[in-house]
């Protein structure tokens, strides 16, 4: 392929491409005619879906297509992750449209001759709702899809990353050519700024002001950068956007370097992510390939190259002054700011820093421009959230939502619910920095400044739902010894804050708390939030605030009455034989690791506190609901 | 750029200019604002918090050792928050730290031991965990002891930035951070060259010249201004005498030669000083003395003489010798040692007195 000389060309390419999904239809998009005949067979290419083994599942079907000499009428597409992970290994059937679930390389042979040959649908693959047990076979159909707005994700699962015709049969770099061709770099911005799209890295800063600035210096060279760090436990949207989507991010990365006059982008990713990287790298060669990167792109005039550069995955190198020393060659730590990163940043020269969703949302924004992007979400944060949504809930994956929505459709429409009928207790929002919403505040609408006001943060999408079964001391703990572990040590509030409030929460959760110890967890909160360097050391004692704000009692009964009210922590519970019950079967003698239990065959058995661990071995082996936790 | 911007601190309108901090501009002003980590000689890490300030309009409490100026900032140094905030690090700071104060080399030479003393922070707070690190004193010079150790890091910073050699750098991080040499190394086996550049700016007893330990509090020591003697650069130190006895050297502040710096032999290499080898009155040959001459190879005994006979000796001699040899027969070598002035001097005495252009400088050897 030859460099795409220009915007005419561009339509040429695009022309060719388009047969290529033709088949495909995607999520409210118009249905394009089918081939005749011909089918398409999605495998999700995905982290998760490739941990559980969606590579066999594809030779499979590659064996049995090739056997039936299928292959000329049937394509096999490896794409990117659908975001339903929990289910996978997913396969979606074109022109049909059916996901299937939890698909075995033993199921290809099936697929084949009944679904692509005989047109039928195989129920006992097909989603199963939970609850209601109704089966969804059309993909878009399912709730967890139905509910939600993909634009950040829209070519997620749908294209194969790995061919740039794809993505540009989906409009892919027509953003670009009409940013280039016909827009001056300020016309480009002033429609980013009324778009009002805001920063999708946690903070939420107005991405078309952050440009502004950097594209005012007059110093140069000026340095874009691409932050896919994603450190946060258990997120992966930026992660499935660079595996899915890799050139929705370069292609709006070269959108702001046009815009700011900047030289040169990096993309800096965690070198935990080995399938994204690949895929941006692929991307890249691809792009330079069709002369999107390089020398004047498209005939402008205009030339950028991006680098890729591969961080080490500790969590502060996501806090972009971290992150840029990182990518120099230094320890990556926080600096503080002012001066900013737009007005000195990589090597001292103003930079942008913007998240990749932030960079993925611009080639739709400039194509489609900035009134429809305001026509999503709420006045103040348009557009989409994206979440990774976990805990104890039945849909556990990526979702893409418009901003506005409630907490409590998130959770019950599009999350299924909590599992085993079990009451939800609360849901934490941003991440290890964030903070945990209490059922009362189900009604929140999720965008920037709403979860702010509730007492908790938007961040970089993490959203963890908890049970009645969970304990909140537990769970502050829980994101506490995360954070404080990765503190980079350079400011003392984080540094020994950090671990002086975990040593609290240590001791709450221990039954060795104090009265004052709420004070106490306050005090050290407060200033830790005044006084640290970076938002890591400032946002520590998030979910620890939060937590004590919508769950003071039962901080208190770890207190004052040494207990713990969800059974949880270990220093607050003894595990108790229920004399009635227990019918002396030895189980739960055999089976405790610390040898704490005795009893004769068919004699009531005892658990000695001193000696017993409290990790529930016994309940969960007894068969006569014997034992109980005090 | 001389542009200035007009700001309030404390209720004080001052006029700054831009490209100052807000601590600069302070202390140009005689307005008082603590610090820890910063460290004049060096750049601003804004790591300790201790010169937190209040600002007005900004989401939280800003370092004043790295904050820009504007126009406009309304600034307060010592607001209840931000007095709150410096007890809160100190406190933190002390609870990692031995309070050993009593028997302290640095007692009376330390910021942290200052500052709690200002803020009344007596390091009781908190009963957590306290890092037990052992004491590295692998070199001749420097004892390092980590317990100490607040990890402002200037000594990361001096070593970098005034001696080049980059030989310190933070190993791990959190709580488990601590400042290491080399790749983690002893000090002894890292690229240090033992300028003590480290040791000049570290606020606390976790560096510590190992001359020093045991040899008085700086109460008790005479402070001697002076310039130092092993080469021409002219690096101004300070001896600090007790009993007549050099027991340490350190940098003179703003020096402006040096800036406080020395290298390794001006701060750490005066044992010279008191050994009893050094020769400090002149010496010369006894048949010198008596006119004489030289018996075969013995050249006899010295005799310990004054300068005046000793110079009156030497200058007689050279003249004999340019009288009965002529001037090319003498070479005359001066010293890096000596100063500009005392070379220009001796250049003058080679070529006008003696009259030979044979001079030369041990430095072009
Ligand atoms: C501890 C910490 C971790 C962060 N991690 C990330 C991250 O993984 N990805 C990200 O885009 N921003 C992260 N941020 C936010 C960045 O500092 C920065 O605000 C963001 O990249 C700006 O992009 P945006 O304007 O597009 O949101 C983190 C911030 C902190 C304090
Ligand atoms: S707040 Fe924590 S992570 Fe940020 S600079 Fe300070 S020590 Fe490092
Ligand atoms: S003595 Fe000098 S070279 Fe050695 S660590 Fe200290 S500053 Fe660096
Ligand atoms: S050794 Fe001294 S100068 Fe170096 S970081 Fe520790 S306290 Fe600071
Ligand atoms: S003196 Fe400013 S942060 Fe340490």
């Amino acid at each position: 392929m030859g460099k795409v000389a220009n915007l005419e060309s561009l339509q040429q390419v695009y022309f060719e491409a388009i047969p290529l999904l033709a088949n495909r239809r995607a999520q409210g998009g118009p249905a394009e005619k089918p081939l005749n005949g011909k089918c398409d067979v999605l495998i999700c290419g995905g982290t998760g879906c490739v941990a559980s083994s969606s590579r066999d599942v594809r030779e499979a079907l590659l064996v049995e297509i090739e056997r039936r000499g299928l292959k000329e009428d049937i394509r096999v597409i490896t794409t990117g992750c659908h975001g339903f992970c929990a289910k996978g290994p997913l396969v979606v059937v074109y022109p049909q449209e059916v996901l299937y679930c939890q698909v075995k390389a033993s199921d290809a042979p099936r697929i084949v001759s009944e679904t692509l040959i005989g047109k039928q649908i195989l129920e006992d693959l097909v989603y199963q709702h939970p609850q209601s047990k109704e089966r969804f076979p059309v993909y878009h159909e399912i709730p967890f899809y139905r509910h939600q707005l993909r634009l950040s994700l829209r070519n997620c699962g749908l294209i194969n990353p790995e061919d740039i015709r794809e993505y540009i049969a989906r409009q892919g770099y027509f953003a670009l050519g009409k940013a280039l061709t016909q827009m001056s770099p300020r016309e480009v911005i002033e429609v980013v700024k009324d778009s009002g799209l805001r920063g999708r890295g946690g903070a939420g800063f107005v991405t078309g002001i952050k440009w502004e600035i950097t594209q005012r210096s007059p110093i140069r060279p000026k340095y874009l950068v691409c932050n896919a760090d994603e450190g946060d436990p258990g997120a992966f949207m930026d992660r499935s956007i660079l595996e899915g989507d890799p050139h929705s991010v370069l292609e709006g990365m070269i959108i702001a370097g046009y815009a700011i006059g900047a030289e040169a982008g990096y993309i800096y990713c965690r070198a935990e992510y080995p399938l994204a990287i690949q895929r941006i790298k692929i991307a890249l060669a691809q792009a330079y390939e069709y002369g999107f990167l390089g020398e004047n792109i498209l005939g402008s005039g205009f030339s950028f190259d991006i680098y890729l550069r591969e961080g080490a995955g500790a969590f502060v190198c996501g806090e972009e002054t971290a992150l840029l020393a990182s990518i120099e060659g230094r320890r990556g730590e926080p600096r503080p700011r002012p001066p900013f990163p737009s007005v000195s940043g990589l090597w001292s020269k103003p930079t942008n820093v913007n998240n990749v969703k932030t960079y993925g949302l611009v080639p739709q924004i400039i194509l489609n421009g900035a009134e429809w992007f305001r026509g999503f979400g709420t006045p103040n944060s348009p557009g989409t959230a994206t979440f990774a949504l976990t805990g104890k809930i039945n849909n556990i994956g990526l979702i893409e939502v418009p901003m506005g929505i409630t907490l409590r459709e998130i959770i019950y429409d599009l999350g299924g619910g909590i599992p085993k009928g079990k009451a939800f207790k609360a849901v934490q929002t941003g991440g290890p920095l964030g903070g945990c919403l209490p059922a009362e505040a189900l009604d929140t609408p999720v965008d920037f400044d709403s979860l702010v006001q509730a007492g908790a943060t938007m961040g970089s999408g993490g959203m963890i739902v908890v049970d009645e079964d969970t304990c909140m001391v537990e769970f502050a703990k829980y994101f506490l010894t995360f954070a404080s572990a990765e503190s980079c040590g350079k400011c003392v509030p984080c540094r020994i804050g950090g671990r002086r409030l975990l040593e609290v929460l240590n001791r709450i959760s221990n039954g060795e708390g104090k009265p004052e110890d709420l004070d106490e967890i306050e005090y050290i909160s407060r200033n830790m939030k005044e006084a640290s360097l970076c938002a890591l050391g400032q946002l520590t004692p998030g979910p620890v605030v939060a937590s004590l704000r919508f769950f003071r009692p039962e901080y208190e009964a770890h207190i004052y009455e040494r207990k713990c009210p969800a059974k949880v922590c270990k220093g607050l519970i003894t595990y108790r034989v229920i004399e009635e019950n227990c019918t002396g079967c030895m189980v739960c003698k055999r089976n405790c690791p610390a040898g704490a239990i005795s009893g004769e065959k068919r004699q009531v058995h005892y658990i000695d506190p001193n000696i017993c661990e409290r990790c529930g071995i016994c309940i969960e082996v007894c068969k006569f609901d014997a034992i109980m936790i005090e | 750029m001389m542009e200035k911007a007009t700001i309030t601190i404390d209720g004080r309108k001052i006029q700054a200019r831009y490209g100052q901090t807000i601590l600069q501009a302070a202390r140009e002003h005689g307005i008082y604002i603590p610090v820890l980590c910063d460290h004049p000689a060096l750049p601003p890490e804004g790591a300790c918090r201790i010169c937190l300030v209040e600002i007005e309009r900004q989401r939280t409490l800003q370092p004043a050792c790295t904050f820009p100026v504007s126009e406009g900032l309304v600034i307060y140094t010592h607001s209840p928050k931000v007095i709150e905030a410096r007890k809160f690090s100190l406190e933190l700071l002390l609870s990692d730290h031995p309070l050993d104060c009593m028997t302290c080399e640095a007692t009376g030479n330390c910021l942290l031991q200052d500052l709690a003393y200002e803020y009344g922070v007596t390091g009781d707070r908190y009963q957590g965990e306290k890092h037990q690190y052992p004491i590295d004193a692998s070199n001749p010079f420097i004892v390092v002891d980590r317990n100490k150790c607040i990890l402002c890091r200037r000594c990361v910073r001096a070593c970098a930035y005034i001696n080049g050699v980059e030989a310190i750098s933070v190993f791990y991080r959190g709580f488990n951070a601590y400042i290491g040499f080399g790749a983690d190394s002893t000090m002894q086996d890292s690229p240090c060259e033992f300028c003590g550049s480290c040791v000049e700016v570290c606020p606390t007893g976790a560096l510590w010249p190992k001359m020093a330990i045991g040899k008085g509090r700086p109460y008790q020591l005479q402070k001697v201004q002076t310039v130092c003697a092993y080469c021409g650069v002219g690096c101004q130190i300070e001896l600090q005498v007790r009993n007549n006895r050099i027991v340490n050297v350190v940098g003179v502040e703003n020096a402006p030669v040096n800036q406080g710096f020395t290298c390794v032999k001006g701060r750490f290499g005066n044992d010279f000083v008191h050994h009893p080898d050094r020769l400090t009155r002149p010496r010369v040959r006894k048949y010198l003395l008596e006119g004489g001459k030289r018996e075969g190879k013995e050249r006899g005994e010295w005799v310990e003489v004054d300068w005046d006979t000793a110079l009156d000796l030497v200058s007689r001699k050279l003249v004999e010798i340019r009288d009965t040899y002529g001037s090319d027969s003498i070479g005359v070598l001066t010293s890096a040692k000596c100063t500009n002035e005392e070379n220009y001097l001796m250049n003058k005495l080679a070529r006008q007195l003696i009259g030979t252009n044979n001079i030369d400088h041990c430095a072009r050897l």
